[in-house]
């Protein structure tokens, strides 16, 4: 790269496909490019070997069991790679089923199955699919902060020695009961939250950029930008599925 | 029995008549009123059909597809009991067939040609025996209602067992399609596009894995989403030996494509746009030719065929040619972006999304359509409406329109205003479930406004 920027891996985009989650990469792209960072997209298919060293930013989507079963057996031999490169601070997103696949169990196709654990978490079979627009409110670098998204999944996840992301203001979360939404350790953010969690909300983008720049180069400038359009679909959401 | 089955249809024929007077296509109130009453009334009505049953299911393309089967079973004199207006659930079916019974019982139909939603086809096929289902293609849809594709392959395989004399005609492109045709002793046929018409778009495929072995699916052409000629890495699962080949597509200037079948081969030349229309064409042609053992006088059927609301359904507003088209999925969506691309003129754009019930609360699908192509559609204006015009004014941000060159409008009254008062020869307007019928309503009030002036 001639001038800053970073490197972002795609997680067999092709297999993990379901909910719209090239809008994650869509947001970590273009605000680096509209501030004149460099920003290459690395999309891993499914007969490629992986560096995880060269990433600065990994994102793992979600897709149908059958596809997230294949997913992780690919993923099993980098477990140590993966990681090493999450504590040395690397910066990894999960949303939706590869959430899941960081944990220590979780059931794919009717059955448990060990995750490559990277979050001490662990999903199990529920009842029912939990649906639904999620208001959720968070703290990121001492701002309190709305996160809105969108869920979509039957399993439960219950964490152990690791931070909820989020506190539910509306809809599931985790597992429905305890008012947690996704798990955060280190640079690792995981969240049933599919597809574009990010696009809406651009503060959220913002905090795992300026991670992953501190990291690559011991400084993080991220220049306001005009996020009237983010603004408005996220306060949209906001208003229209939070609590009053 | 009897009793119960005319106080059942006379129920259904009198909501049909209220929900109409009330200005509502309602057909969910008056069948189940006649189903509370006579609980038997569709296996005792479609029993009295004298030849065949027809079913059309699939995500994309079964109103348009049963349509026209209708009207080609139709001009060859036959009766036809048909749910046209789309009403495709159980109690859709079953005030289509009590609109047509006799107010003593009696139906006088030679064919039935039924549109069935997926999650209903088990209950439709538990009263009424089809000897012809047709499957058009399984996108993803809808997934906070119906679950992902499996689940609704699974709504399928259940209904179908319920009537194991059945043939099916398949969509042989669809590799999720086609796998109905696999490990099974009931008569099926395939049509396909048997040649690569150079139109592939590389959007998103639904069904890239082998039902069968779970090996990803690989292809030498494909045409849109999955459909195209595949074969499995992992197993002898491919594309099949079409019974009805399609070749010699082109889109310029309307569709033509020609139909091959039992060593004939037919020309079609059709003004619709939309390479999709290939299949529901071709699929419904295929089905009459079956069911009634002759050929329709298939022209004229198609210059005379109406679409249905949104349907590629053109409308002229002043001099401005305004064209609607419903799309409630990415593999619509692509195909209606694909079909715009065709027109070579400038363009002004309405897109409109709306997360009512029947639309699907989850919206995250429109990150997967790919509107990117639209920079290169000639677009002069731009307006996004509906209740998720906020999204999608965002998401049309990421695919390179700032947001300062589009225009938003929640309102579908003023968004149809701006975007037929743009100064293009042509104005697409692009609408999900719930936005397209209320856009159709404002565009034929425009439409008639502008011709009275």
């Amino acid at each position: 790269m001639e001038r800053k920027g970073l490197i972002i891996g795609h997680l067999f985009p092709d297999l993990l496909n379901l909910y719209g989650d090239k809008g994650n990469i869509l947001s970590l792209q273009n605000r680096l490019l509209w501030r004149g960072y460099e920003a290459e997209i690395v999309c891993i298919e499914e007969n490629d070997t992986i560096d995880f060293a060269r990433f600065d930013i990994v994102y793992l989507g979600g897709g149908s069991d059958r596809a997230e079963l294949l997913v992780l057996e690919k993923l099993r031999p980098y477990r140590d790679a993966l990681h090493r490169y999450t504590e040395a601070g690397g910066v990894l997103l999960a949303t939706c089923g590869g959430y899941e696949m960081l944990g220590t169990s979780l059931m794919l196709c009717g059955q448990s199955t060990e995750g490559l654990s990277l979050l001490d978490v662990r999903t199990e079979a529920g009842p029912n699919r939990l649906i639904g627009n999620v208001v959720a409110e968070t703290v990121l670098d001492g701002s309190a902060l709305d996160i809105v998204g969108f869920e979509n999944h039957s399993g439960r996840t219950f964490l152990g020695d690791c931070k909820g992301f989020a506190k539910i203001v509306s809809g599931f979360g985790n597992n429905g009961e305890d008012g947690t939404c996704g798990a955060v350790y280190r640079n690792v953010l995981g969240t049933h939250l599919h597809g574009p969690l990010l696009p809406k909300n651009p503060a959220l983008t913002d905090y795992l950029l300026q991670r992953a720049l501190l990291r690559k180069y011991g400084e993080a400038e991220l220049l306001p930008l005009d996020d009237k359009a983010e603004q408005e679909a996220h306060d949209y959401a906001c208003k229209r599925f939070g609590k009053e | 029995m009897r009793i119960r089955l005319i106080l059942g249809i006379w129920a259904c024929k009198a909501g049909i008549m209220i929900s109409r007077l009330l200005g509502k296509g309602g057909t969910s109130m008056p069948g189940k009123l006649a189903f509370a009453i006579c609980p038997a009334i569709l296996s005792l009505l479609s029993a009295q059909v004298k030849k065949d049953i027809i079913v059309v299911c699939g995500t994309n393309g079964k109103t348009t597809t049963n349509n026209l089967l209708a009207a080609f079973i139709r001009s060859c004199g036959h009766k036809v009991v048909c749910n046209d207006k789309g009403a495709n659930m159980i109690w859709g079916v079953c005030c289509a067939f009590a609109e047509q019974a006799s107010l003593w019982g009696k139906l006088s139909a030679d064919f039935a040609c039924l549109e069935v939603d997926e999650a209903s086809a088990v209950k439709v096929l538990q009263h009424v025996k089809p000897k012809t289902m047709v499957m058009t293609n399984l996108f993803r849809d809808q997934l906070d209602r119906y679950g992902d594709i499996e689940t609704t392959v699974d709504f399928l395989r259940r209904a179908l067992s319920l009537s194991p004399d059945t043939r099916l005609l398949l969509n042989g492109d669809d590799p999720l399609v086609a796998a109905f045709g696999e490990n099974t002793d009931r008569e099926c046929l395939y049509m396909s596009v048997d040649e690569d018409t150079g139109l592939g778009v590389d959007d998103a495929k639904d069904g890239r894995f082998c039902s069968f072995c779970g090996a990803p699916l690989r292809y030498d052409y494909y045409h849109y989403s999955q459909l195209g000629n595949f074969s499995c890495t992992g197993c002898s699962f491919k594309r099949h030996e079409p019974d009805f080949k399609v070749s010699e597509v082109s889109l310029h200037d309307g569709l033509t494509f020609c139909l091959e079948y039992n060593e004939k081969k037919e020309p079609f030349a059709v003004s619709y746009r939309g390479f999709y229309n290939v299949y529901n064409i071709a699929l419904s042609y295929a089905a009459a030719l079956i069911s009634m053992g002759e050929a329709p006088d298939y022209q004229a059927v198609l210059a005379a065929y109406k679409p249905q609301v949104g349907r590629m359904e053109s409308f002229t507003i002043g001099s401005k040619d305004v064209i609607l088209n419903m799309a409630k999925n990415p593999a619509g969506f692509n195909q209606a972006i694909a079909t715009l691309l065709q027109d070579s003129r400038e363009k002004d754009i309405l897109i409109a999304v709306n997360d009512n019930e029947s639309d699907g609360q989850d919206i995250t699908w429109l990150w997967d359509v790919s509107f990117e192509s639209l920079q290169n559609a000639g677009v002069k204006r731009l307006v996004v409406s509906g209740l998720r015009a906020d999204e999608l004014m965002l998401r049309l941000k990421y695919a390179g329109f700032a947001e300062n060159t589009q225009i938003k409008c929640h309102e579908l009254q003023q968004a149809v205003d701006a975007a037929a008062g743009g100064d293009a020869p042509v104005c697409y307007m692009l609408a999900n479930y719930t936005a397209v019928f209320p856009i159709q309503k404002i565009l034929k009030e425009t439409e008639g406004q502008s011709h009275g002036a």
